[in-house]
């Protein structure tokens, strides 16, 4: 399958600060890639890069096979849904979706229909005269999705298109998106903070830090077997175990990822202190401390609770241990 | 909860309870100022332009009568008319294209101490006496001037004296004629241009030009499309300054221009040395009638749907 998208050791500085960092990096044709990261950690300029409104500072960007580089926005065939939505508050709804086609040129009536059936598309038939600012949130990003999509793009950018929703508009846009993204087998690029909106829309995702690419994988590899301890951190929260632990539990001197949900208390084990407990309605939580480490533990509904104070052994199958790789940050 | 009872507390508290009470407070001294005194006496000069002059005592007939709007018909009068709002059209446009591209400077690209420049450039000409300025440009302009002396040094001389002999806009020189005048116009007004489109300018978001680039819109079209609509109620509201400040000035076209009078030449005269204030009342209806007419068209035009 050829390649949607391709970064090329790429990097993009902005005076001192590298914001995106020699980045290697291929999405492919017609998938769900989602590029996951915290604030700051070059997600969105590498978004920017593929929609042009960043250029390079050293490497290349392809788009479909070809060097897009030198490309101006205006001549790429991607459109991105903005954060802000960015609609022209001066248009109505119907005439914001069809901005593209009227710069293509194409005929007032054909456009118009392409928007509405656009609108169709995203449930606001019937909002075509409307202005933006008479909109919901959740409506205006509707639009956004409309006005994107109409052009028949062959990659669309989304910049965190759904935070600024409220949580129930968010997880049904989620699955919207995802059946929209099957339905018209676009590549679809999702720029994303919410390792859980991550983790449930897209193929593949890859994890940003401080400018660099940490891991790109499916959800479920890079929820089992993260390679870095920030991975393992950031996607699902999971314990890191020091060094020492590792060397003194299997002989290995490397950093582990261990994920609460997978370990359970027991007659022996590693011995720890419970130190607090919290309830998150299907599981409770405790923070047990080991050898001056504090690893969580994820203890199902029903099962029974330590006191606080209390010393407990904690237990887990040899394959829910997981190596990591000893670069760190 | 123990009561501090200083005057300043109890005024505060009364006002919490009764918040109408301050705002009536704030709000009638100025209501008074420019009901009464403002307003009342432009309706008491409006009143006099449908009285009439006395030819022979030169005495006020203060009987109700168009006639002295039937003045303004006559073709000396008419003239100025004519010759005013085309001056204030002309020097609105001009503002319009001057003060766009630095105030999208200033909005899109200034910050920090660019900005702090840009503000003291715009707002320092404000802060200097407006007779000083129009002095000033005299001196530019005359004959023996600074442009004058510039076209000579780069011996484009033959340019300007051909720009002078076109009739109409030309003249002697530059300071006793028609494209003296409107320069001066141009320069004493553009601060009123720049500030309103920049504060507009800089409410647009770049994500929206972004969007317009993305959308496949080459820069002149996001221009035509985007910036411009959402820039047209600052350019709205900085030509309202322009236009009508160019409508009402008598003192610019007194020092800097030809000999033909501008409306608020006609208005110092009328009602000053000619003793005619029916009639100079009648030509200062004028700007506003002019200024209503231009508001209402750029309503229709859409120009205000943006806000």
């Amino acid at each position: 399958m050829a390649s949607a998208v391709k970064f090329e050791a790429t990097s993009r500085f902005f005076g001192d600060t590298r914001a995106v960092d020699d980045v290697t990096l291929e999405i492919e044709e017609g998938e769900f890639f989602a590029m996951l990261g915290p604030s700051g950690s070059g997600k969105t300029t590498c978004l920017r890069l593929i929609a042009g409104f960043e250029r390079p500072s050293q490497g290349r960007v392809h788009i479909f096979g070809q060097d897009a580089t030198n490309t101006p926005p205006y001549r790429r065939p991607v459109n991105t849904v903005f954060q802000d939505y960015a609609l022209f508050p001066h248009l109505n709804v119907q005439d914001n979706v069809a901005y593209g086609l009227m710069i293509a040129r194409v005929p007032k009536a054909e456009r118009h229909h392409a928007a509405d059936e656009a609108l169709d598309l995203v449930a606001l038939g019937g909002f075509s005269k409307r202005k933006p600012s008479e909109l919901s949130g959740g409506q205006r990003q509707r639009v956004a999705l409309a006005r994107a999509l109409v052009n028949k793009p062959k990659v669309l950018l989304l910049d965190e298109p759904l935070g600024a929703l409220d949580l129930k508009l968010r997880e049904q846009m989620q699955g919207e998106l995802k059946s929209l993204q099957r339905q018209l087998g676009i590549t679809f690029v999702f720029v994303t903070h919410d390792q859980g909106e991550a983790l449930s829309m897209a193929d593949r995702v890859a994890v940003f830090n401080n400018g660099k690419v940490q891991q790109v994988d499916s959800p479920l590899v890079l929820y089992d077997s993260p390679k870095t301890p920030f991975v393992a951190d950031f996607v699902g929260s999971s314990n890191v175990l020091p060094v020492e632990m590792v060397q003194r539990l299997i002989g290995v001197a490397k950093l582990a990822s261990l994920r609460p949900e997978n370990i359970r208390l027991a007659e022996d084990g590693l011995v720890g202190t419970v130190e607090s407990q919290a309830f998150l309605g299907a599981a409770t939580r405790l923070e047990v401390a080991v050898d001056g480490a504090r690893i969580s533990v994820l203890l199902p509904k029903g099962a029974e609770l330590p006191n606080d104070g209390s010393e407990v052994h904690l237990a887990w199958d040899a394959d829910a241990l997981n190596l990591l790789e000893a670069t760190n940050g | 909860m123990a009561s501090t009872a200083t005057f300043g507390g109890r005024v505060s508290d009364a006002f919490w309870r009764k918040p109408r009470l301050l705002l009536a407070l704030l709000l009638v001294p100025p209501v008074l100022w420019l009901g009464i005194v403002y307003l009342g006496s432009l309706f008491a000069l409006l009143a006099q332009s449908f009285f009439s002059i006395d030819e022979f005592s030169g005495l006020i007939n203060y009987d109700f009568t168009l006639k002295t709007y039937g003045e303004l018909f006559r073709p000396s009068n008419f003239d100025i008319l004519l010759r005013t709002v085309a001056m204030a059209g002309a020097v609105t446009l001009a503002a319009a294209i001057v003060a766009f591209p630095i105030a999208y400077y200033a909005a899109r690209y200034a910050n920090g101490r660019w900005k702090v420049i840009f503000y003291l450039g715009v707002m320092l000409p404000l802060w200097s006496s407006y007779l000083v300025k129009v002095y000033s440009w005299k001196l530019i302009l005359a004959k023996e001037g600074i442009l004058n002396w510039l076209f000579e040094t780069l011996h484009l001389s033959w340019v300007l004296q051909a720009y002078l002999s076109v009739p109409g806009i030309g003249g002697y020189s530059l300071s006793v004629s028609w494209t003296g005048t409107f320069l001066v116009f141009l320069y004493v007004w553009l601060p009123f241009m720049i500030l309103p489109v920049q504060a507009a300018l800089e409410r647009v978001p770049s994500s929206m030009l972004e969007a317009s680039g993305d959308l496949g819109a080459q820069p002149g079209q996001t221009l035509r499309y985007v910036i411009l609509p959402l820039a047209l109620p600052g350019i709205i509201a900085g030509s309202i300054f322009t236009f009508s400040l160019t409508l009402g000035d008598y003192i610019i076209p007194q020092i800097v221009g030809t000999s033909a009078r501008m409306i608020g030449q006609a208005v110092y005269q009328f009602q000053g040395t000619a003793g005619n204030i029916p009639l100079a009342a009648a030509f200062a209806v004028v700007p506003i009638l002019v200024m209503g007419i231009y508001l209402t068209i750029a309503r229709r035009m859409g120009a205000f749907d943006a806000l």
